[in-house]
């Protein structure tokens, strides 16, 4: 099996199906000759050309919405938002153009669009270039949400996403792109809604996205050390969720941990742990333990960045809280 | 859609009297309707809350007219004179109204989320400008595909603050995309006057076009002839590879912002006067010279229809409330 990294693997999904479909293109700030602020979409413009490697001006509400535009009309939009902090300025058409149309329509209308962007900590951003905002999106009635964390699944997901005849919110972790892994030789659509089970374990689960995934891997192989056997799930889709997956792990394990660099407070563990406990109330051993960022914005010197998002550690703690609980 | 026979070209052309008294019977039908709209909102017939565009039906007819069915419109949450004049017929639209399954959106949508996407009518927008980067988008599609169609954006003069305006103008006009924006300024933003919401005349609006290098046609919008011409002109510089068009349609709201706006913010004799003075119907009927006799006769017709869409609508059937879920994903 070849190996790409996760930049790549994204890079690879785009341009198969902008080799095998007319109607998909890609438009973004910086995407043409750039090749993108992250590097994801270098070479594209000169294998597929300026009118489909569309690079933008600084118009994210535009960006999106003519994006929605194209999409009903037929055609297969990936836009890019160059940072998630930027899906704010597109709010509006996010929310209220996408997401609803085809309810407000009566069914008249598909808008098959895809919205990729990319945010997360590590490398002192500061506040406006670092946020996870995913889980706002999975308030949103007619938006997918897609949470990628290897370069397998950000490959596979965002094919599926492409394919979806639905307004899907595609988010990648900046910190993620030099992470190689094996891939199938050929690209293997993974269904969305559909969460993976990294590593099996017996007492308890953790439910982690994003960069939080390998920390949480890392935090279980520590545990072993210690006589702990931890299940690691990523739900890789957060809206639909699979709710399946996750419940009968915890229902094995009797214990969970959700993990995601966004803050803590209204963060996609609080969903988790709100499904969870009314699935598998009586199957639960100690409260869920919830991790994520602390409650401020990203300040910029390391040593307070740092403290604000989560860490291996972090996830180590919070396993070793659940299961001290008789 | 009216019925226009012959379509005589950009610039200087002239409707024929077969035409003109077919823009005359589509704005009464128009008038009529959301006369009965109103009538039936306060009786509390109809849910939610109702916003008409009486004193604008030239524009609604006059720009509709010069489209192909295959064109596209993005409307407002003043949408039942776009939508009509777009091809929807009554009935579907008074259903909706009623929130009825018969309804052109089916019950989902109500008096500000009118679609019919079979002519050509991709939504109706209750946020202000929230359709026009949408057009942008569908325009571009056009293009890309090489197809001869263009994506025409209503909105008004309040719309023209909003970011989605400018970044759509911006955008539009850098990729020569053949949209055309429609902006029916009747000088109100909700209960503001331009001169409280525009640092520039109000009649001046169009030179917003300006800034960002695009094409300006503007026109009486109370002369459906003459917005009917304009709207020719823009498809065909549209359709041409030069680029989209503002179109700048002066019009006037002879009503309050919503069914019901005590309109407490206006002036009462400059609102009389334009009463008097800029209706488009009376103009046009003026214009035509027709008769008491034609004119009341054509009224019958027109309100038969309009009573007939009433019974359609309240014959309608309710949806299921669990028919909420259906629609919100393909």
């Amino acid at each position: 099996m070849p190996e790409l990294t996760y930049r790549e693997a994204v890079r690879d999904a785009l341009s198969r199906a902008l080799r095998e479909d007319e109607d998909v293109f890609l438009m973004g700030e910086d995407i043409a000759e750039m090749g993108g602020s992250m590097a994801v979409t270098q070479g594209l413009l000169d294998e597929f050309g300026p009118k489909r490697i569309r690079n933008t001006p600084i118009s994210e509400m535009a960006i999106v919405g003519s994006g929605i535009g194209a999409a009903i009309q037929g055609m297969r939009p990936v836009v890019e938002i160059m940072y998630e902090d930027f899906l704010t300025l597109s709010m509006e058409q996010l929310v209220n153009q996408a997401a609803k149309h085809r309810s407000m329509s009566g069914g008249q209308v598909k808008v098959p669009l895809t919205i990729r962007t990319q945010g997360g900590a590590g490398w002192s951003p500061g506040a406006q270039h670092a946020q996870q905002l995913e889980s706002w999106f999975v308030h949103v009635p007619g938006l997918k949400v897609v949470f990628a964390s290897t370069p397998e699944d950000v490959r596979g997901l965002l094919w599926s996403a492409i394919y979806d005849d639905n307004p899907v919110v595609f988010f990648e972790h900046r910190t993620l792109y030099p992470l190689k892994g094996e891939v199938p030789d050929e690209l293997e659509p993974i269904p969305l809604g559909k969460a993976r089970v990294h590593r099996e374990g017996k007492d308890v689960t953790v439910v982690a996205t994003g960069r939080l995934v390998h920390d949480a891997l890392s935090a279980a192989e520590q545990a072993e050390k210690d006589g702990i056997s931890v299940e690691v799930v990523d739900p890789r889709t957060l809206l639909p969720l699979d709710e399946e997956t996750i419940i009968a792990s915890v229902k094995k394990t009797n214990r969970c941990v959700t993990a995601h660099e966004a803050v803590v407070r209204g963060g996609f563990g609080a969903e988790l742990a709100a499904v969870i406990q009314h699935a598998a109330f009586d199957w639960l051993d100690a409260p869920i333990e919830r991790v994520g960022s602390r409650f401020a914005p990203l300040p910029f010197a390391p040593v307070m960045e740092q403290y604000v998002v989560p860490q291996v550690e972090d996830v180590l703690d919070a396993i070793k809280r659940t299961v001290a609980r008789a | 859609m009216t019925a226009v026979e012959e379509k005589s070209g950009s610039g200087g052309g002239r409707v024929s009297k077969e035409g003109m008294r077919g823009f005359f019977r589509e704005m009464l039908l128009i008038r009529r309707f959301e006369e009965k709209v109103e009538e039936r909102f306060r009786a509390g017939e109809l849910p939610g809350f109702l916003h008409v565009a009486i004193g604008q039906e030239a524009v609604a007819s006059g720009v509709c007219a010069a489209l192909e069915r295959e064109d596209v419109i993005a409307s407002t949450h003043r949408a039942h004179g776009h939508s009509i004049a777009k091809g929807t017929p009554i009935e579907r639209i008074m259903a909706e109204l009623y929130g009825k399954v018969e309804g052109c959106s089916h019950g989902y949508g109500g008096s500000m989320h009118l679609y019919d996407v079979e002519v050509g009518n991709l939504g109706a927008n209750a946020v202000v400008a929230g359709g026009i980067p949408g057009i942008v988008g569908a325009a571009l599609a056009f293009q890309m595909r090489g197809e001869k169609r263009v994506a025409v954006a209503f909105f008004g003069d309040g719309a023209t603050n909003a970011g989605t305006f400018h970044e759509s103008m911006n955008l539009a006009q850098l990729w020569k995309v053949p949209a055309i924006f429609v902006l029916e300024n009747n000088g109100w933003a909700e209960s503001t006057p331009a001169k409280q919401h525009l640092p520039l005349p109000v009649d001046e609006l169009g030179k917003r076009a300006l800034a960002y290098g695009m094409k300006l046609i503007e026109a009486d919008g109370q002369d459906v002839e003459a917005v009917y011409l304009a709207a020719l002109a823009a498809r065909e510089h549209a359709l041409s590879g030069a680029g989209p068009v503002l179109l700048h349609l002066r019009t006037y709201r002879l009503v309050g912002h919503y069914v019901g706006d005590p309109q407490v913010y206006r002036d009462k004799k400059e609102l009389k006067e334009a009463k008097a003075t800029k209706d488009p119907i009376e103009l046009l009927r003026a214009r035509l010279e027709l008769s008491d006799d034609e004119l009341a006769s054509l009224d019958a017709e027109v309100m038969a229809e309009v009573e007939a869409s009433v019974e359609f609508a309240k014959a309608g059937t309710d949806p299921k409330p669990e028919d909420a879920l259906a629609n919100v994903y393909a």
